[in-house]
């Protein structure tokens, strides 16, 4: 389908085939979030189909937009950005095709697991243990790939996106590992080793890092390279990443019992939980800023260049989200919003404003380098999916913000006798609109995303109207 | 938790604090620039420099404030087993804000603690909090109007399976209610199942075969009366329902019948003494006394 001529150097095969899959990816798990998220305002949408219903659908739409998207896209871009910093090729080219087709397996096994009900029922976890296999053996070949180019680069030093890079990749399998170990009852039914409320902690040991190893090292990996690179500026201070770095690192592992305020989980570990999250923020931001004072010099750039737009709203909603996050982790501010959709707010503020628009401003970024072109086929639809994205993400996180307030207040609001003002059903009724708002802000960022698709396709197509690259930008 | 673990969240805990605070006053003292410079680190990577620039001081500021909350907030919450400066634990927030209510709410309930439950009939306020109780305790299962659903009895057609005298729906609500209606199916057979139902249908005045009722009954007679009675009203002390007044828990239908014969039924009204104070109850038992009694 395409015109790309190999790169003298770099493998760019992988990196073509992972940044297409992101976008193919992307519009099947947001077009799933976008009809779970219709069920919850017409439930009727299930058809009355197990394999519709909500709680079958709604871990596909998770482990579609995490891994599948936001994983192609990590794939994409550190295979990219480490051959360019390292100045040297993937150490395998057939190590580095089989974690495509073997992660695009993994992917197509959970769309078809999850709708028939198997499910290991750990969030964001899922997937049942011959999947977690495949995947444990994709992720080591993933580790090998990177970090032995990483080893044999030309490079003196090692580029701060790589460092993130593989702080994303190393804990990713242990926490994977730890997490999913169980033991298997048949071929697609099995236990946590864990009991009781270990369980509980270790999933959310899981689940938080997963947040923090996968939708933010990793993203912030991304960021330290595209947003440099298309603003054409210096990273603002290489301290700054080196204390963030470590910090966020450091910190980020301890703040999972944050998930587990006020349950049977032990005290100590609750108060730790909020602890650590209040110490992530600074680290956090280490990353916000460094990104924001990038562009400082760059700001008449955003007049023109839509991608630029991508990459600083993207700090901005990361910035944004990781205040409110341990800002969430406080155990007051938590008896109120646990439970709400506040939650599902806070993640998608993460998810579509941080992980999905910068991975969506690299992979513009990087289809024309791939394909060699000097730019995207139109420069105008990057611009409309730029607002359809923004738009949709303030949409949806005002909406959950409204009903999650709403409905923490209403969950406590006791009459003069100590009886519960409303029912859990009334309150559901007042959420009513805000799953409206949150259904039509999911819309408008699918529809950025099949833009995107059409953009992508008139770019890379063989008699594509996309301005070539003169050879010479091209092995640059 | 033993000495061991102890140490070991003391040490990981401090180590991670300790270790962020001496990167963060190590790398803010070896700054070359305390001012913003053009200054880079001399590498390039991909044609992308690094500015050798200063930690912004408000994010170094606000990095300590809060590591400076955390210990502080460790000290007064408490670390593994090191209890805080306040004592605190969940279990103690709990118990404590519990009193707190009891205190609070103990003069709305003190008013109606003399009153019977009949007397309380006469009294709106009274039956209005056993009404929201009943929405936050009982609506779950019998709806919010108390009108039921399929499993889950009707509490306002005056149609009783364990009687509705006022102590009798108190002590309903207090010590909870188990039904046990046996599964007749491997006993009758599957045409057993069809005769039997067949004759109770027939007692409430249904459609149905009287050939089959006519078998039905002797069956009828020699296994369901111990409960049901040997005129099919039931038995309230024992909580066996009344078979003869058209109103069905489970559904009266032939095929509902026949599949609560064929494969019995365990209805289970939960014990809600030890959720609920005897003067809650009563409020309770009020509200739904009113419900048919009116």
């Amino acid at each position: 389908m395409s015109t790309a001529a190999e790169h003298p150097t770099y493998n760019y095969k992988v990196v073509r085939q992972f940044a297409i899959m992101t976008v193919v990816w992307g519009i099947v798990g947001m077009a799933v979030g976008v009809l779970i998220a219709s069920q919850l305002v017409w439930p009727a949408l299930n058809f009355d189909t197990a394999w519709l219903s909500f709680g079958r659908l709604r871990p596909l739409h998770t482990n579609a937009v995490i891994f599948a998207f936001g994983g192609c896209a990590l794939f994409a871009t550190s295979y990219y950005v480490v051959q360019r910093t390292s100045q040297v090729r993937l150490i395998s080219d057939k190590l580095a095709a089989f974690t495509f087709w073997g992660w695009q397996l993994v992917i197509v096994s959970a769309a078809i697991t999850l709708p028939l009900g198997l499910t290991s029922s750990k969030e964001y976890a899922e997937l049942e243990w011959p999947i977690d296999l495949l995947i444990t053996v994709v992720w080591v070949a993933y580790a090998i790939v990177f970090m032995g180019t990483v080893k044999v680069r030309k490079t003196s030093h090692i580029y701060v996106g790589n460092w993130f890079y593989m702080g994303f990749i190393l804990t990713v399998a242990v926490l994977h590992i730890v997490n999913s170990a169980a033991m298997p009852v048949t071929l697609f039914k099995s236990y946590s080793v864990y009991p009781g409320a270990v369980d509980a902690m270790v999933q959310w040991w899981y689940g938080h890092n997963a947040v923090g190893f996968f939708l933010t090292a990793g993203f912030l990996g991304m960021m330290y390279y595209f947003v440099p690179k298309q603003s054409g500026r210096p990273i603002y201070s290489y301290r700054l990443s080196v204390v963030h770095f470590w910090a966020l690192i450091a910190t980020y592992m301890w703040a999972g019992g944050h998930h587990l305020h006020y349950t049977s989980l032990p005290d100590f570990a609750q108060t730790l939980g909020m602890v650590m999250s209040l110490i992530l923020l600074a680290p956090s931001w280490g990353g916000m800023i460094n990104g924001m004072m990038t562009l400082s010099g760059a700001w008449h750039k955003l007049r023109t260049d839509p991608i630029l737009r991508f990459l600083v709203v993207s700090l901005s909603f990361y910035g944004m989200s990781t205040f409110e996050g341990p800002m969430m982790a406080i155990k007051t501010v938590n008896a109120l919003s646990h439970y709400t959709d506040w939650t599902i707010g806070h993640v998608h503020a993460g998810a579509l404003g941080w992980v999905a628009m910068i991975s969506i401003g690299s992979v513009y970024h990087m289809i024309p380098k791939l394909w060699g072109k000097t730019q995207m086929a139109s420069v105008g639809l990057i611009n409309t999916h730029f607002w359809l994205a923004t738009i949709g993400t303030v949409l949806y996180i005002c909406a959950m913000w409204v009903n999650g307030i709403l409905q923490g207040l209403m969950w406590r609001a006791v009459n003069e006798d100590g009886t519960l003002t409303y029912s859990f059903v009334e309150a559901l009724e007042a959420s009513h609109p805000g799953y409206m708002v949150r259904a039509l802000g999911g819309a408008f960022f699918l529809t950025g995303m099949i833009l995107m698709a059409y953009n992508v396709w008139q770019t890379v197509r063989k008699d594509s109207k996309a301005p070539v690259a003169s050879s010479s930008a091209q092995t640059a | 938790m033993s000495p061991f673990w102890n140490a070991w969240v003391w040490t990981i805990t401090l180590v991670v604090i300790l270790g962020c605070t001496l990167l963060l006053l190590a790398t803010r003292r070896s700054e070359p620039h305390k001012e913003a410079t053009e200054e880079t680190l001399g590498h390039t990577f991909d044609g992308i420099e690094e500015y050798d620039n200063p930690l912004p001081s408000w994010w170094f500021q606000m990095f300590v404030g809060t590591v400076i909350f955390a210990v502080a907030y460790l000290g007064l919450y408490g670390l593994a087993n090191v209890k805080g400066f306040y004592g605190w634990s969940s279990v103690g927030q709990y118990e404590e804000e519990m009193a707190h209510a009891e205190e609070v709410y103990k003069p709305v309930f003190a008013k109606y603690a003399s009153l019977s439950i009949e007397d309380l009939q006469g009294k709106p306020d009274g039956l209005k909090i056993g009404q929201r109780m009943f929405a936050n305790n009982c609506a779950v299962c019998h709806g919010g109007t108390g009108a039921g659903a399929h499993g889950f009895p009707n509490l306002t057609d005056n149609d009783w399976l364990y009687g509705g005298a006022p102590a009798t729906i108190q002590q309903t609500i207090t010590e909870g209610r188990q039904g046990a209606m046996p599964a007749w199916g491997p006993v009758l057979g599957e045409e057993g199942v069809r005769d039997v139902t067949s004759y109770i249908l027939s007692l409430s005045g249904a459609e149905h075969d009287a050939d089959m009722a006519a078998r039905g009954q002797q069956q009828f007679q020699a296994l369901c009366t111990a409960c049901h009675g040997a005129d099919g009203k039931g038995t309230q002390a024992l909580g066996a329902p009344n078979l003869t007044d058209n109103t069905w828990l489970y559904g009266g239908s032939f095929e509902q019948i026949s599949h609560t014969i064929r494969t019995g039924r365990n209805g289970v009204m939960p014990a809600h003494k030890a959720l609920l104070s005897d003067d809650k109850i009563k409020l309770i038992a009020a509200y739904v006394y009113s419900l048919s009694n009116k």
